[in-house]
């Protein structure tokens, strides 16, 4: 069983001439067929740790080890730990223009599964798989995200997790900038996946509004740039009810 | 309505754009234009057409002091019907479709021995293109090439340049009424070439013009498109395509002359540069004199700067002396490579070389599809791949 883990990390990031420190020795290990959710303020590095775990050029490793079924992730490329099952959901999907969709998703799974799919089945896995986040078949010669509304670009980060099958899906926001009904559409999606049992999922969010529709077996409260405090589901609601200061004042003079 | 615009997106330190101010293309050149060459002063560098050049690269085509050896080879294939002369500076076909407005375009006049003239007859309609192969043997040569097409006549001329030489041409296009001409000029010289070329356009009544001008190659590659119209209703597109490598200067200068109602143009070009000091310039001029009711235009350049220590100078712009038109815009920009676009393809196991790849096809794909020859396009795709696998190299 897939295990991603992370220990100790430090994470800096340059910043008008300084050097900033924005995670300060975070400890997370998350587990095929788990979900976690990363709950916390805004600025507290849930981001950062998204990011510098994909292997975002932006950020720097001092301290600490990332490591998924013992192999160290941090000495693979970026797209070397996409191969090694990694996946991350962004905000903020980047627009690739004069690059269609169903082009950059056949390079992809080619990419990830090794070989070029059967052209046949992938037309019906692709056509499958859009049709059950509603997405609109013409999507696929649209440009990728370019002009995509907040919803197709969240819909598409999920059409991506369902075909390329990740062992560790991190999912950054994904529910930000969402109206309920695709909010419920993406938490389906990203449901489908977790029923195989094959996948871990981080789920980053700042909101618990998510966690209606996608349990997690464990919350872990971000603060500071490290975990504040983990528990399970009950842990968001009680962030429901009072919200992030407790944790938040600490942090404050560090 | 006149509408203009200029948009830099995402310009970038590494590639600069500068916007015209209020010079005009008339007063813009240091000379009016002329097939004498002692009409032109020897440039110095600051003239505004010579501002962005490289003079001492040009191996003295530009004061005098260049000779022509021969050394250039050329060799026109051209289907039944095709008519191809040798003709001398008298012809009167000879410079009809416009004068030199520089000192090397002039020289070039002053200095060719003959002139090559290929005709279309009227009303004939090629199935098969008609090339032109170019190929430098290290020479110095002058040439005028003029390619005429009859009423109503429709040609693919495909013009090679391969090899080296320091070459300096015209090329002169008379479209007429109702014909319809595309043009691929394609530079694909060794990297130790100099080419400054002239083409002038006259398009006909009614008449189609289309131009792709494809550049790689050369040390130093300068052309001029220029385009004129001898009616109404005539329309012109040009487009164009290049690949700068370090060390390389491509400068494509472009004019559009709405000198008669009613006419279309459009202008896209695009670039990929890579390397340290490779420089691309271009220049769109648009005029839309005052008798020009009814023109159409729209012009654009956009660049990719793949790596850092590259250069781009961008200069649109668009005169009108009427506002009995239908439209008129430009648009320029200079984008950075993005590293969040690599980001995002190597997220999701694309390596990095590929990734790449996918950005500049896509950055090109649009406009290639736009020249509407297959095997042109599938050409240029090969040889666009061709020169990026050189940098990932």
């Amino acid at each position: 069983m897939a295990t991603l883990e992370i220990k100790d990390l430090h994470v800096t990031v340059e910043a008008d001439n300084a050097t900033k420190e924005i995670l300060k020795g975070v400890d997370l290990t998350v587990k095929q067929g788990e979900t976690h959710a990363i709950m916390g303020p805004n600025g507290s590095g849930k981001s950062t740790l998204a990011y510098s775990v994909a292997g975002h050029p932006k950020y720097t490793i001092t301290q600490g080890s990332v490591t998924l079924d013992g192999e160290d992730v941090l000495e693979m490329s970026v797209d070397e730990r996409a191969r090694a099952g990694m996946f991350l959901a962004m905000q903020y999907p980047v627009e690739v223009p004069g690059v269609s969709v169903s082009n950059f998703l056949r390079t992809s799974a080619t990419a990830i599964r090794g070989e070029a799919p059967k052209l046949r089945t992938w037309v019906k896995e692709v056509k499958s798989a859009m049709e059950q986040l509603q997405m609109d078949p013409a999507f696929a010669e649209r440009n990728v995200n370019e002009g995509f509304s907040g919803g197709e670009k969240k819909r598409h980060e999920i059409l991506q997790m369902e075909l390329l099958k990740p062992k560790i899906a991190i999912l950054d926001e994904t529910d930000s900038g969402l109206d309920v009904d695709a909010l419920r559409q993406v938490s389906d999606g990203v449901n489908r996946v977790r029923e195989t049992g094959e996948v871990g999922t981080l789920l980053i969010t700042h909101y618990t509004r998510i966690l209606r529709y996608i349990k997690p077996d464990f919350v872990h409260v971000f603060a500071n740039g490290r975990i504040a405090e983990s528990g399970g589901a009950e842990l968001a609601d009680k962030l429901e009810a009072e919200g992030y200061e407790a944790y938040t004042k600490g942090g404050a003079s560090a | 309505m006149a509408e203009a615009q200029n948009i830099p997106v995402g310009s970038t330190t590494a590639g600069s754009i500068a916007v015209a101010a209020e010079s005009t293309v008339a007063t813009r050149m240091s000379a009016p234009p002329s097939f004498d060459v002692d009409s032109f002063p020897v440039p110095h560098g600051r003239e505004e057409e010579w501002r962005f050049t490289p003079l001492e690269r040009l191996r003295g085509l530009h004061d005098g002091t260049a000779v022509a050896d021969g050394g250039i080879r050329v060799e026109v294939s051209a289907p039944e019907g095709v008519t191809q002369e040798t003709v001398g500076r008298d012809d009167a076909r000879v410079g009809k479709a416009g004068k030199p407005v520089d000192r090397v375009a002039a020289q070039a006049y002053s200095s060719f021995e003959k002139a090559s003239v290929v005709t279309v007859p009227k009303e004939t309609v090629l199935t098969e293109p008609i090339r032109i192969a170019v190929h430098g043997e290290g020479g110095t040569a002058f040439a005028h090439q003029v390619i005429e097409l009859g009423a109503f006549a429709e040609a693919l001329v495909v013009i090679d340049h391969t090899g080296d030489a320091v070459l300096a041409a015209n090329v002169d296009f008379v479209i007429g009424d109702g014909a319809k001409l595309t043009v691929v000029s394609v530079q694909d010289w060794d990297d130790t070439a100099v080419h400054v070329a002239q083409h002038n356009a006259l398009v006909g009544r009614d008449a189609s013009f289309k131009s792709v001008v494809v550049t790689f190659g050369g040390d130093l590659v300068r052309l001029h498109p220029r385009v004129q119209y001898a009616g109404t209703g005539g329309e012109a597109e040009l487009l164009g395509l290049y690949v700068t490598d370090a060390g390389q200067h491509q400068e494509h200068r472009l004019l559009v002359d709405h000198n008669t109602p009613h006419c279309k143009s459009n202008v896209v070009y695009k670039g990929a540069l890579q390397g340290d000091d490779a420089h691309a310039v271009w220049i769109g001029d648009v005029l839309i004199e005052a008798a020009a009711e009814g023109t159409d235009t729209y012009e654009m350049n956009r660049n990719l700067v793949l790596t850092d220590g590259a250069r781009v100078d961008s200069v649109p712009n668009l005169e009108i002396e009427t506002g009995e038109i239908v439209g008129a815009g430009h648009a320029s920009a200079t984008g950075r490579f993005d590293d969040e676009q690599l980001f995002y393809l190597q997220s999701r196991g694309i390596p990095e070389e590929e990734a790449r790849r996918l950005v500049v096809r896509g950055f090109f794909a649009e406009l290639v599809q736009q020249i509407g020859l297959p095997d042109v396009e599938e050409r240029l795709i090969a040889k666009i791949e061709e020169e990026l696998e050189a940098t990932v190299a």
